[in-house]
């Protein structure tokens, strides 16, 4: 009999009434008094010198309050990179300046030139338009292997060449890996492209920047997933304002998916603007800027080697991965095809000597960052690809050759410096192979070619590394930032609960999930508890929603806070009940003294601790609040197998997915309805990378897929009906709830089934050729492949 | 999106009035003008609105069996009221887009504003349908001039168009994965005296008829008289959704599924 009600209750979304019913709170919604516009004229070239900004003209327009450009922010920091690498030979990763606004140079379409500050945005656009600016424009830099070579431009002028960093992971096996390479009795190798991807939320970013001149405090609202990060990078390495006058809100948030953590310029300017002008001033971004503005995602160019004995077991891997940076260093960028990337390259199978290799490179187009997966999807893909193209090119069933290879023990320390706490790789397979009715593969497919229609199976593992992450750890890896988190619980008088929460929701059900915990521990029902997110006036700390990390790392946090919440209540029970603190007993809600009949009710205890006539004054204060900061000790490793079938029509090379299984391993589950939401959402992200999602820079770096007309979203008509499980749960073992993470896995693990789907299809059709087509596996590529 | 007058007359004589100031501009369903306004790539002192103009609405079966949508009509109503009398057109209309374009979309502003990958194009042009303007009847074979180029004079109306209804017919699309529009629409019409074929979203000429096809389904209506064929990539749009030659493929492959069809 399902829960209804805690740790384990499918609850239904509190936060999903005001969601659809239009009565959300977003960053757009919020007008304030005498508000100025923005508008950023932003450069239509990739790569050009400022040769002059007039903005004379402009500046006398109708309504126009004050033009801003680069010149404005020369004595103020640029935005900063939080993650610093070292490369291969010991030296740190190069690290131009990211100014507010372009200085010298224009370096992506897009890159923001000029800020128009005006009454209202179309008085902001006329402005613009009578900007006379006079840009020479240089020769671009898009590819990346061109841009590595010596007479390649620079995108950077400072910098000796367009090499971020050259990193090797771990650099010591290198020798190790390349002698295995050597020696291997089979090495299959794989060259693939992770197509660049625009994560595309619903709601676009806009920042509001406000000032209050009376008491010297900045407030942006900003469409953040991380409102204190934000607080810190902006406050203290852009603009130079302390905390304590700075306050940082991201409401309502209409999806993140990685591109809404990082610090962008238009959240810097608002702010500035403000305090300068002593007036609000409001950015709302068009979708069309959102294409040219937003952090985009993935970009790798990867040649990956598998070993094998003869036995067929995996004996090395190789890698060598390009990774577009873009224009600039984006706020986490560096980490994303480095730490968050090398580290899981043994995927869940017991390689045991494995050599990373990443060449970050500028470019003269939009930055590259976090999107959901940041890194591990790029793993898994390449990973899981050349296990397939090797068990094809070894005769061997895909399925037995992974389940070989598994990992089976536990604590597992991989090659690549983490350690897998626990697992059961072979339970998701079997859970796997049962949801997806693999035996009945074959029915389906002689079905499918009575119609005239290729069909394929796809099969794959991930895993991932989530609950980001250990301080000191990553400290070590060059972050520059810690990575707990907080939660502050708050007990009111009649026995309602706040919880301030750093974690972030925008879209994950926070609100409902949170309480959930809180509810089991006390025994309360969970409509007696709201999470309060999203505030840095109002909230302890947070570095907020990413990784997922959210249940993993605040969740973490908030049950210790309500451990000494619990602590506290006892010893007031106790007083109350004239009984010895340890006869306390708290449950279903009520405090009883073990072995008697005598108790007391939740509220009876938040009452006295209130109003506190009856109370051990002497002993403890009065009040029922606690704050817990929490820095996990590892990484958790959600994983899991997933499979997809598609049909191909051979006519056309459309592709469509006729079924989608997963099984995962979260580990611990609070809301088995939400995880599941949180796995179809995943899903169809990769499914959208897979088949349709493509940003797509032309030679001179012009944006091609620059709106929705060349830029394909995954629609519902383009997925099937998924078969979800997580029924195989192998608790973390170092955070309390033993939990693992759930938001990412579908992104991380559906891309590999579905081209593995996609290959099988045209390789038991015939097209033997055929070992590999680039994502996204559209009809056009799908065609030529067939064809070439 | 620049300052302009809004007028939406209800008659064509006070459409065509309004039309004649300076930079006036013909406003349909809007679902390609907006959006090019929006991003300030057209400076219109005026918009006219046709979507107020009765005459210009509805569908009616004529005496002679000829079909006539008025050009004000939405894409949602030819698919409701055309079906018993051209099921293809009504199929082809209830494909176009998404709900929120079917119910703003006319016939005529499509028409009018000759998209290379729209639908509407290849069934007038496949149909030999004749386009009616407040000043002249124009056959479909005269009015299409190239992408986004048509016979319409500045200021001219569309006022309806005139189908011819086959005996059997339909629009096949293959559609560009993001935009959706055609990325190779094919309308087949089979008549009495001979086939009529019109591609729509392969060539950088815009909708144009395949007339060796019609030419060997005149002889043979059946799938099996494309496979003989080949059609040239040369001119066929290139990019990055597909090459001329997937394109010139595709052409092939609908049309024998159009056929099929009927």
């Amino acid at each position: 009999m399902p829960k209804d009600s805690g740790i384990g209750a499918s609850s239904k979304r509190r936060e999903d009434i005001r969601f659809l019913t239009g009565t959300g709170q977003y960053s757009d919604d919020i007008n304030i008094h005498g508000q100025a516009h923005v508008y950023f004229l932003r450069s239509d070239v990739a790569h050009g010198r400022i040769n002059k900004i007039d903005t004379a003209a402009a500046s006398a327009m109708p309504g126009v309050v004050r033009i801003f450009t680069g010149a404005d922010f020369e004595g103020i920091g640029g935005l900063p990179c939080g993650w610093q690498v070292t490369d291969r030979f010991g030296a740190v990763m190069k690290e131009p300046a990211h100014p507010v606004l372009a200085q010298g140079k224009v370096r992506h379409v897009g890159d923001p030139i000029c800020a128009i500050v005006a009454d209202t945005l179309e008085q902001a656009k006329d402005a613009a338009e009578a900007i006379e600016l006079d840009i020479a424009e240089l020769p671009a830099v898009v590819n990346m292997k061109d841009a590595l070579k010596p007479t390649s431009a620079k995108v950077h002028d400072d910098l000796s060449d367009n090499l971020c960093y050259d990193w090797g992971f771990v650099e010591d096996n290198r020798d190790a890996v390349d002698q295995a390479i050597k020696n291997a009795a089979h090495v299959t190798t794989l060259e693939l492209v992770n197509n660049r991807l625009v994560a595309n939320p619903m709601e676009p970013r806009v920042a509001v920047g406000d000032y209050n001149r009376a008491n010297d405090e900045s407030t942006l609202y900003t469409t953040s997933q991380n409102p204190h990060v934000i607080r810190l990078l902006m406050g203290a390495f852009v603009l130079g304002i302390p905390e304590h006058k700075l306050r940082v809100v991201a409401p309502d948030v209409g999806g993140g998916f990685g591109t809404k953590i990082f610090h962008y310029a238009e959240e810097a300017f608002c702010t500035f603007a403000a305090r300068q002008l002593n007036r609000a001033v409001k950015w709302t971004s068009s979708r069309s800027e959102a294409f040219m503005s937003d952090a985009h995602g993935r970009d790798h160019v990867t040649k990956i080697e598998l070993a094998l004995d003869a036995d067929n077991n995996f004996t090395a891997v190789r890698t060598e991965t390009y990774a577009n940076m873009g224009a600039y260093l984006s706020t986490f960028a560096p980490s994303v095809p480095t730490w968050l990337h090398g580290t899981l390259m043994a995927g869940t199978y017991k390689t045991p000597l494995i050599y990373v290799n990443v060449k970050a490179v500028f470019t003269n187009t939009v930055p590259v960052d976090a999107y959901r997966g940041a890194g591990r999807p790029e793993a898994t893909y390449q990973l899981e690809r050349v296990i397939d193209k090797a068990a094809r090119e070894l005769g061997v069933d895909p399925i037995a050759l992974r389940r070989q290879n598994f990992i089976t023990q536990f604590p597992y320390a991989t090659p690549v410096a983490v350690e897998y706490d626990t697992g059961d790789y072979e339970a998701t397979m079997a859970k796997l192979e049962e949801i997806a009715d693999l035996s009945g593969f074959e029915a389906r497919r002689k079905a499918s070619e009575a119609k005239g229609k290729l069909r394929g199976l796809g099969v794959n593992c991930y895993i991932e590394a989530c609950g980001i992450a250990p301080s000191n750890l990553v400290g070590q890896l060059g972050a520059r930032a810690g990575l707990y988190d907080a939660a502050t619980v708050r007990v009111n008088a009649t026995g309602s609960i706040s919880v301030m929460v750093g974690a972030h929701s925008h879209g994950q059900g926070h609100e409902t999930a949170f309480p959930q915990v809180v509810a089991e521990m006390l025994g309360i029902d969970e409509n007696m508890i709201d999470i309060v997110h999203g505030d840095s006036s109002k909230i302890p700390f947070g570095m907020g929603t990413y990784g997922s990390r959210s249940i993993a790392v605040c969740g973490s946090a908030m049950v210790r806070a309500t451990e000494k919440i619990i602590n506290k209540a006892k010893k007031i029970a106790s007083h109350l009940l004239e009984a010895s603190e340890a006869d306390i007993e708290l449950k279903g809600g009520h405090f009883s003294v073990k072995g008697t009949d005598k108790s007391c009710a939740w509220g009876d205890v938040t009452l006295a601790a209130y109003v506190p006539h009856n109370y051990p004054l002497e002993d403890i204060e009065p009040g029922l609040e606690e704050t817990a900061f929490y820095d996990p000790s590892n990484f958790t490793y959600p994983s899991g197998a997933y499979a997809c079938e598609v049909e191909i029509d051979p006519d056309t090379g459309k592709v469509t997915v006729e079924r989608f299984s997963a099984a995962d391993d979260f580990g611990n589950v609070i809301n088995p309805m939400i995880v599941t939401g949180q796995v179809h959402g995943g899903i169809g992200q990769g499914i959208g990378q897979a088949l349709l999602e493509n940003c797509a820079y032309d030679e001179n770096g012009q944006l091609l897929s620059a709106s929705y007309m060349d830029y394909a979203m995954p629609r519902a008509s383009d997925v099937p009906f998924y078969t979800v499980d997580h029924s195989c749960q192998t608790p973390c073992t170092h955070n309390p709830l033993g939990v693992k993470g759930c938001g990412e896995a579908g992104a991380i693990g559906s891309p590999p089934a579905v081209v593995n789907a996609v290959v099988d299809a045209l390789q038991s059709g015939g097209f033997k050729h055929v070992t590999h087509i680039d994502m996204p596996v559209s009809p056009s590529r799908v065609w030529a492949a067939m064809n070439g | 999106m620049y300052d302009f007058e809004f007028v939406k007359p209800s008659t064509v004589a006070d459409a065509v009035a309004a039309l004649a100031s300076d930079e006036a501009q013909a406003l349909g369903g809007g679902q390609t003008l907006i959006p090019t306004l929006k991003q300030r790539l057209a400076s219109p002192s005026k918009l006219v609105s046709l979507i107020g103009i009765a005459e210009m609405k509805g569908v009616c079966k004529n005496d002679d069996g000829s079909l006539s949508i008025g050009g004000a009509t939405n894409h949602a109503t030819v698919a409701s009221e055309a079906a018993a009398t051209y099921p293809a057109l009504a199929a082809l209309a209830a494909n176009i887009g998404d709900p929120a374009v079917r119910n703003r979309g006319t016939i005529g502003g499509s028409v009018a504003n000759n998209d290379p990958a729209a639908c509407y194009p290849s069934a007038v042009l496949a149909s030999g349908a004749t386009v009616i303007t407040n000043k002249r009847e124009i056959a479909a074979d005269d009015y299409f001039q190239g992408m986004f180029t048509t016979a319409l004079e500045e200021g001219e109306i569309i006022t309806s168009v005139r189908f011819p209804v086959p005996q059997a017919a339909n629009y096949q699309k293959f559609e560009q994965p993001a935009s959706r529009f055609a990325m190779v629409g094919v309308f087949v019409a089979k008549f009495a005296d001979g086939v009529r074929v019109a591609v729509t979203g392969a060539s950088e000429e815009g909708v144009h008829r395949w007339t060796e096809a019609e030419a060997a389904l005149s002889a043979n209506f059946s799938p099996d008289a494309i496979d003989g064929l080949s059609v040239s990539a040369d001119g066929m749009i290139n990019d990055l959704h597909g090459t001329g030659a997937y394109r010139a493929h595709l052409v092939k492959v609908m049309t024998k599924r159009a056929v099929a069809a009927c």
